[in-house]
């Protein structure tokens, strides 16, 4: 199968990474090659097995339901997360109007 | 004190520390002077002397208080830079994290403070830990210590992901150091550099402040130059944490005590399909000494089949990929790292324009490959279909258990390659790890330990595979082969 550059330019917006025309031209035969060559799965017959997701067994678990469980997620820490933003104001994430 | 203290490895050092041959203040200095003559091989994308002196220091205080030391009191080790640490940058190797300061600081880096060791600095990987050779890093390629024996001095690689961890330790710049592994990343950067580096179960290493590539694949361990050091360092790195959903609650076995090289009444299995077309024959011929050594041990060696092999790889390049374009759109210019703001742009630009900024060509080509195989319409087609396949590669390793108790194949399909060699050409890069993504879609404990030098004069490395939860098999067995081959090659120093 050949992946366009159409197909990649809208995988590209998709993904929110801007492309160049180059950019995507070049790209349009790698992921192409990847893609055909992941494409042997097709032989596989996997009509009696479940899709894995976690290969370890194990069991989910629940903290307990108490305010601060842990102090470092549990809240009160806006400076810290505020710390690396490109852009903060007022004690929030900065980001450009999104509403005219 | 000893002629040249940056010789040692963890244990040595340790003990040494410990019964005052030498302080960890003159551990610390060898090391960060090392560090600082070894600038060439670029294996350190930031350097922390004070770290490791403040470490170091306060083992010593430690000690002459008569206070009991941690388990690596005084070992200085290198920190690969997917590890969040508390006050010092952690990037990836990526522009779009470059000037990220963590205010935490991860699980397994944490647990190395705690047991007594100190920080030499950050090491260099490749981009987002996606990569085979270190060539995708932001910050430039990390140069393997090892040469060919032909005079060219040619660069090499030092493998990747981890490749400042394996140039580091093979270097003698650090006795250890931290690697993680989502399809290869320890085992293959360890083989390339003649040292040894284990990955464990999937769950016995929490992946709490480890910067997210692929999180059902991702596992961090370590790299050093003995097994018995990669057991001392893995204890210090296991165990549980809630922190992370898929951490196993589990006791963190006793590994290096337990080590024990004596394979009487343990069955090996050889997997015939991976005598694949183009393995590399000198490779061939290191499997079968591997094979001679285990017997020699006492091991009985049986052939197995791992029929789904072929499919792990391409399984793999769906999987990892999905999962990456998903931990991926968290890099969006408004929380940490860059932003990119075109001139009266909105925020729909303003993402775009910092992801075009912030990630590598590698990077970029695995978050589309990733967008497209989860995208409608391609969705079962290709991802529901990879993780069946992926239960199916888990399937044929519950079979071999039948048969045998570890597993022993090549780590590597070839030994090293000239840095650039391979750049242009991501499909052969990806072949590099056809030995190694099996277990790690099982999720299954790997190790590469060396087992000699082929005729350019570059390290080879053995793989040995273990049940779930079975990291002392895979050890022992390492162990076995480390007796026997006895590699004690190391780089000539041209840095």
């Amino acid at each position: 199968m050949s992946i366009t550059v159409e197909t990649v330019a809208r995988i590209a917006s998709l993904a929110r990474v801007r492309m160049s025309e180059a950019e995507l031209a070049r790209m349009a035969p790698e992921l192409s090659g990847i893609l055909d060559w992941v494409e042997q799965l097709e032989e596989v017959d996997t009509s009696s097995v479940e899709p894995m997701a976690a290969v370890i067994p194990n069991h989910l678990r629940l903290r307990e339901d108490v305010v601060d469980a842990d102090p470092l997620t549990g809240g009160g820490q806006r400076d810290a997360v505020l710390a690396n933003a490109p852009m903060a104001e007022h004690g929030f994430f900065a980001v450009p109007k999104v509403i005219e | 004190m000893m002629a040249d203290l940056t010789d040692l490895g963890v244990k040595a050092i340790r003990d040494g520390v410990a019964s005052g041959d030498f302080t960890a203040r003159e551990v610390a200095e060898a090391f960060n002077a090392a560090v600082a003559g070894a600038a060439a091989l670029n294996s350190f994308i930031v350097t922390t002397p004070d770290r490791a002196l403040q470490a170091a220091e306060a083992v010593d205080a430690d000690r002459s208080a008569g206070k009991p030391l941690g388990r690596l009191a005084g070992v200085p080790i290198g920190m690969k830079d997917l590890f969040c640490t508390d006050g010092v940058q952690t990037t990836a190797a990526s522009h779009i994290l470059e000037g990220f300061i963590p205010r935490y600081e991860s699980t397994v880096s944490r647990k190395l403070w705690e047991a007594g060791c100190g920080m030499l600095g950050k090491l260099n990987l490749d981009q987002f830990a996606m990569g085979s050779s270190n060539e995708t890093s932001y910050f430039g390629n990390v140069t393997s210590p090892w040469r060919k024996a032909d005079g060219a001095n040619t660069g090499m690689s030092p493998g990747g992901s981890s490749g400042g961890s394996s140039a580091a330790v093979a270097a003698r710049i650090a006795p250890a150091a931290t690697g993680t592994d989502t399809g290869g990343s320890i085992r293959q950067p360890a083989a390339f550099t003649g040292i040894c580096g284990i990955k464990p179960t999937y769950g016995r290493c929490s992946r709490w402040g480890v910067v997210a590539f692929a999180s059902s694949l991702d596992q961090a361990g370590p790299m050093a130059r003995s097994v018995e050091d990669c057991a001392l360092m893995l204890e210090a790195m296991a165990g549980f944490d809630p922190k992370d959903a898929t951490s196993l609650d589990l006791p963190v076995p006793d590994w290096s005590a337990a080590l024990d090289a004596d394979l009487r009444g343990k069955k090996v299995g050889i997997p015939r399909e991976y005598r694949m077309d183009g393995t590399d024959a000198e490779i061939l011929e290191q499997w079968e000494r591997g094979k001679q050594w285990l017997r020699d041990a006492g091991a009985e060696i049986v052939d197995i089949s791992l029929p789904h092999t072929k499919y792990a790889l391409p399984a793999y390049y769906i999987i990892a990929p999905a999962e990456a374009s998903s931990n991926l759109a968290r890099y969006d210019g408004v929380r940490y790292g860059l932003r990119d703001l075109p001139e009266r742009g909105g925020l729909q630009d303003m993402y775009a324009q910092t992801r075009a900024a912030g990630f590598g060509d590698e990077v970029k080509r695995r978050v589309l490959i990733g967008t497209y195989v989860l995208s409608a319409g391609f969705y079962d087609a290709y991802y529901t279909q990879a993780q069946k396949v992926r239960a199916l590669v888990a399937r044929d390793f519950e079979q071999a258990w039948t048969q045998c108790d570890v597993i022993l194949a090549p780590t590597t399909p070839t030994a090293s390659f000239p840095l650039g060699s391979l750049s242009d050409d991501p499909l052969t890069m990806y072949l590099n790890d056809v030995f190694a993504v099996p277990a790690s879609l099982a999720g299954l404990p790997a190790m590469s330990v060396p087992s000699g030098l082929n005729g350019e004069g570059l390290p080879l490395g053995l793989q040995l595979i273990g049940r779930p939860l079975g990291e002392q098999g895979v050890l022992n067995a390492a162990l076995a082969i480390e007796q026997r081959a006895k590699f004690a090659a190391r780089p000539d120093r041209w840095w």
